[in-house]
């Protein structure tokens, strides 16, 4: 872990904000301005391999105990590296104010749907993303439900079919 | 004097020549599949580009069962949210369940007795034999082939069968709690799931005989949906889909969780990727799957009865004569019953090998009652995506047996 670090810092000065590994879960917390390099150093550098973007999802904080998260979003990247099989988890800031992101996509095809996923969900816009439209729920949907200030029990009508 | 009329095809402009490379003049049409169309098991609308029977290209639209499991994870106690993951994939929801409650303990960081985990193991590996035998049943069926199809069903009622005298539940099992499972096997189990073993043995190679040589059978499948090993690693494919390309990882081997470490089963993979490839893969780990089911058996045999719950207090509730006789442990079953476990607050990701590939379960835990998010990683969601790169260029035909082989469960892909 020690060394990831390590190899991270040395190439991406600046990257890694924290660092730990909690139940044996290796976890980094990387500053968004470097995500894209962070991610291209994680497969690139023979070390570390990782090679395929498991999990992409996101946490909202806003109702933690200790108090609104700050940033109120998390992005959670769940990486796993198939010829070492080891891996990791890097965790992004989105603040609520701009909510956005570069995207994997265009480096990772598996982001694709992850982040449509992402942005139909919590309404984190992913800049440079191919196709950014909603995937599970539908175009005309208002307000993004897993946000946790959007009322479980809140109603909408299903809108008619949508050209596409 | 008039002028001469050209023939039409000069009349276009240079380089419309179409697809066909004929010199012909064609013009793609779009075509809606689905989200309910009787060649597909699954809820999912392709918006096809075809140039005649090619598929030039292809729009997955997912989401039609989409029904807030997140949401209503994080509304609920944990245990609360177990019924839910039964609903995930439903043609292996002990999977579902298992994935979930190894994560909670995972947070919890409690270990399971030992006849916990392989009774665990052994109900894990009947659902994954009733997974396959619906992925390549109903690949059949939608081929027109009806028969092979009912031999897999039939095989699969006794998977179900036994799955019933475990849970009481065919489908919807809700049978692994946090810290253990809901009840030990009942009476007579082992004998009789031996009785069904040898019975699922034949139908399987009935199966086998039927379908895996048959001619039109392989026409089909051969050749059509190929996806590259280096494509799966980019799309993060998982499970059969990705052994099938050639790439051994199985979770139960590379990350083994439970007991496999002590099972002996081999890994099967393929050689070209191709969607003939994924039913051998998925026919040869059904055979490994019965291996590990008999395994189990002869482990539980050899310990003798035990617990099958976590010998702790924030999830094993007290027995009842001291829940009617005692102030405290009535406490303890009341909160147990209204609150269940309080998870310590961090957070832990959890992937298990099931019928699809990586199941993974990310949760995070603020310390209270409720979680404060329960992610699902669904194997068919992200299998799914790449469906465009299978079947580009190829015949619309082929669309069905590679989406068939894919086995998008909507319950998990939607969520």
């Amino acid at each position: 872990m020690i060394e990831l670090v390590a190899i991270l810092r040395d190439r991406v000065p600046e990257a890694v904000l924290a660092h730990h590994a909690q139940h044996g879960d290796e976890t980094v917390v990387v500053a968004p301005e470097s995500l894209v390099r962070v991610f291209e150093c994680l497969r690139e550098e023979p070390e570390l391999a990782f090679d395929m973007l498991m999990d992409l999802t996101a946490v909202d904080h806003s109702e933690r105990a200790d108090g609104p998260g700050d940033p109120r979003f998390e992005v959670v990247y769940h990486l796993y590296a198939s010829t070492h099989g080891h891996r990791l988890r890097v965790k992004v800031g989105v603040a609520e104010e701009a909510c956005e992101l570069d995207s994997l996509a265009p480096a990772w095809p598996a982001a694709d749907w992850m982040e449509r996923e992402v942005f139909d969900l919590y309404g984190i816009r992913f800049r440079g993303h191919p196709d950014l439209r909603r995937i599970l729920l539908y175009d005309g949907f208002e307000g993004h439900p897993l946000r946790k200030d959007y009322p479980k029990t809140r109603r909408q009508p299903l809108v008619g079919p949508c050209d596409s | 004097m008039s002028e001469i009329p050209r023939p039409w095809t000069e009349r276009l402009p240079a380089g419309d020549e179409g697809q066909s490379g004929r010199g012909l003049h064609t013009a793609t049409q779009r075509l809606n599949m689905g989200p309910s169309h009787p060649a597909t098991h699954g809820t999912v609308k392709f918006l096809i580009e075809l140039d005649g029977e090619s598929i030039v290209d292809l729009d997955v639209q997912v989401g039609y069962l989409h029904r807030g499991f997140e949401k209503e994870c994080e509304s609920g106690t944990w245990y609360q949210a177990i019924p839910y993951t039964d609903r995930l994939n439903y043609n292996s929801a002990i999977l579902c369940n298992l994935g979930f409650c190894l994560g909670v303990e995972k947070l919890l960081e409690l270990e399971t007795p030992e006849r916990c985990q392989w009774l665990r193991m052994l109900a894990g590996e009947l659902a994954r034999v009733g997974d396959h035998l619906t992925r390549c049943g109903a690949t059949c069926l939608e081929l027109q082939a009806m028969t092979p199809f009912l031999y897999g069903i039939e095989a699969r009622e006794l998977t179900w069968d036994l799955l019933e005298a475990l849970c009481g539940a065919r489908v919807t099992s809700n049978w692994v709690r946090i810290g253990g499972v809901r009840h030990d096997l009942p009476e007579g189990f082992g004998d009789a799931c031996r009785d069904k073993l040898a019975r699922i043995r034949r139908l399987l190679a009935d199966f086998d005989a039927v379908v895996s040589r048959n001619r039109i059978f392989v026409d089909r499948l051969k050749g059509t949906g190929v996806l590259s090993p280096e494509d799966c690693i980019r799309y993060a494919v998982t499970g059969p889909l990705l052994r099938a390309a050639g790439v051994p990882l199985d979770l139960r081997k590379s990350e083994p969780y439970l007991r496999y470490e002590e099972a002996d089963f081999d890994v099967p993979v393929g050689e070209v990727g191709d969607n003939y490839d994924r039913y051998l893969v998925c026919l040869e780990e059904m055979q490994q799957s019965l291996r590990i089911v008999e395994q189990c058996l002869r482990q539980l045999d050899r310990m003798g009865p035990g617990p099958v719950d976590a010998d702790d207090p924030r999830v094993r509730w007290p027995a009842k004569d001291r829940v009617f006789n005692r102030m405290e442990e009535m406490i303890q079953q009341f909160k147990g019953v209204t609150e269940g476990p309080r998870v310590p607050a961090g957070e832990a990701y959890q992937a298990i090998e099931s019928a699809n590939g990586e199941l993974g379960f990310y949760l995070v835990s603020d310390g209270s009652e409720r979680p404060v998010k329960v992610r699902c990683r669904p194997p068919s969601f992200l299998n799914l995506q790449p469906l465009p790169e299978m079947v580009r260029g190829g015949l619309l035909a082929d669309l069905i047996p590679t989406f068939d082989l894919i086995n998008m469960i909507g319950g998990e892909c939607d969520r």
